[in-house]
């Protein structure tokens, strides 16, 4: 029997851990109900923006949210980089060939990393105090990493029902055709969903540096996860991804808890497994 | 005001329409009628840019607009009702007819086209708020034909607006495009309901198999014939 308190424990460690799992899918998932592409190397722009922070912060001295703008920053920049370089000429063709573009890039982008950085793993040491929560240790960068999180989160929910641009995004995906009639140049409002999901990116990235080591295969170790938040919230739902980011977090640190950590991820996909046939479209799909 | 000359357009290998000329002057209500297939809708899109004409030419107020894309032919004044309203429907009310007025231009005249839309079509100032998804067909194509005009346009473009409506509602659709028409805008449509749409209309095209048939005043094609030939291409 596990000690209730481990289970609480792990409970707190997988809320806090879905709040960045959900601005990752969050991300993602806009860009993919906008542009109708997955950026598979997503997490990897995540990586590169991580390896940012460390240089800033950890080689050069600056403080971390120096490092943390700065992400954000690169971020957008690297957005619009991968939409003008690899998305644009390949927007009309075939979903396969968009997969291998956007597979290529991960690639490249790990090839990239380990080339100049090493397989090193790299972290960024941040002093922060401990903190106890009923007999539970919590830490403070993931509480941290949360609540930014969440913020980030709560400034994307408003810069797309609150602005001119971010209505004119939400309209893009539901009809896009539609939206080229009102008068839109449909690759200017990709472009600005490229900058803001890539801004997305870099936020993780800061939130992640401080929580995880950064190596050049961090985009395998949490690529697959985003992923699969998306397919099971319903690709380019919003609600859906978010809800879903807390389900699998919550599925990962309990299981891991009780069995071990390997087996928690086991446990997510299987979870996400039986998911797709039970509800393919989406956890928060309608019945078909 | 629009001017086709001897149009060709189609997609891929598949050609939909063959040679058309046409035009509408400024302050008229013209129709295109015919059979399913007839490649209606296809004239519908080669004019408002969703897509581009294989040959031949397309003018609106002197300039030229074939195989430019949609978002500039809606900055020169064409707006178009698409088939099947093709509204937003994951927005509100309000954020539809918002989009509505993307132009810069339009945008400046917010307020002004908002309040003649809502003369118009009061229902949609009662229903604001509301998801547009969850509007009735009628209030969805009072909708779409809102949203057109909160781009200002000059000319309307509608393709098929009774389309899965019932009776009841496609004769109360008639009396408000008949209403936008009074307001002073050019309109030409694309319709099923032969003898309704005469009525409105000054003149008509008959398309049959991506080609002009016949054409003339509304009054003289409202005979046994021409409307047999609209619906049955026979």
């Amino acid at each position: 029997m596990i000690d209730p308190v481990f289970l609480a424990e792990a409970a707190v460690n997988g809320l806090l851990l879905g709040g960045v799992l959900a601005l990752l899918a969050l991300g993602l998932n806009l860009i993919f109900g906008v542009i109708d592409i997955v950026w598979i190397a997503y997490v990897d722009l995540v990586m590169i923006c991580m390896y940012a922070v460390y240089f800033i912060v950890q080689v050069y001295g600056w403080p971390i949210w120096v490092g943390g703008l700065a992400s954000v920053a690169l971020g957008a920049l690297l957005g619009v980089g991968v939409h003008l370089l690899i998305i644009t000429p390949i927007l009309t063709s075939a979903p396969v060939n968009q997969l291998l573009a956007t597979g290529g890039l991960l690639f490249f982008l790990q090839s990239f990393a380990t080339f100049l950085w090493t397989t090193d793993h790299r972290s960024v040491r941040l002093t922060l105090p401990r903190l106890e929560l009923f007999d539970m240790p919590i830490s403070v960068a993931r509480l941290i990493a949360f609540a930014l999180s969440i913020l980030a989160m709560l400034g994307l929910y408003l810069f797309l029902s609150r602005t001119y641009i971010g209505t004119a995004i939400r309209a893009v995906s539901q009809d896009r055709e539609a939206m080229a009639l009102m008068g839109a140049n449909p690759q200017r409002v990709y472009l600005v969903t490229s900058a803001v999901g890539g801004a997305m990116a870099g936020v993780a990235a800061a939130l992640l540096i401080i929580q995880y080591a950064v190596h050049p295969f961090f985009g395998a170790a949490f690529g697959p996860i985003t992923f699969m938040i998306c397919v099971l919230g319903g690709l380019g739902n919003m609600v859906g991804a978010f809800v879903a980011s807390f389900i699998m977090s919550e599925v990962i640190a309990v299981s891991g808890v009780i069995w071990s950590t390997e087996m928690g991820y086991v446990i997510a996909f299987v979870v996400f497994i039986v998911m797709i046939f039970v509800r393919p479209g989406g956890i928060l799909a309608k019945r078909g | 005001m629009l001017e086709l000359r001897n149009v060709t357009a189609g997609y891929g290998h598949f050609t939909a329409l063959w040679d058309v000329s046409m035009r509408v002057d400024a302050g008229e209500a013209v129709a295109v009628v015919g059979p399913n297939g007839a490649g209606k809708t296809t004239l519908m899109r080669v004019i408002s840019g969703l897509i581009a004409p294989r040959a031949g030419e397309l003018m609106f107020e002197g300039h030229a607009i074939g195989g430019r894309p949609a978002y500039e032919v809606v900055a020169r004044g064409i707006a178009h009702v698409p088939e099947g309203r093709r509204i937003f429907p994951g927005l509100s009310v309000a954020d539809n007819l918002k989009m509505g007025a993307f132009l810069p231009a339009a945008r400046r005249k917010f307020g002004e086209s908002l309040a003649r839309v809502h003369t118009l079509f009061p229902v949609l100032r009662e229903r604001e708020k509301q998801r547009a998804g969850s509007l009735s067909g009628g209030e969805q194509q009072m909708l779409a034909v809102g949203r057109a005009l909160m781009s200002g346009p000059k000319l309307i473009l509608l393709d098929e607006p009774s389309m899965g409506l019932a009776p009841v509602m496609v004769l109360r659709l008639f009396d408000l495009i008949r209403r936008v028409r009074q307001e002073g805008y050019t309109i030409l449509v694309v319709e099923q309901n032969v003898r309704q749409v005469l009525k409105l209309v000054d003149r008509a095209y008959l398309l049959e198999v991506g080609r002009i048939k016949m054409e003339g005043r509304a009054e003289a094609l409202s005979n046994q014939d021409f409307v047999r030939k609209a619906y049955v291409g026979l």
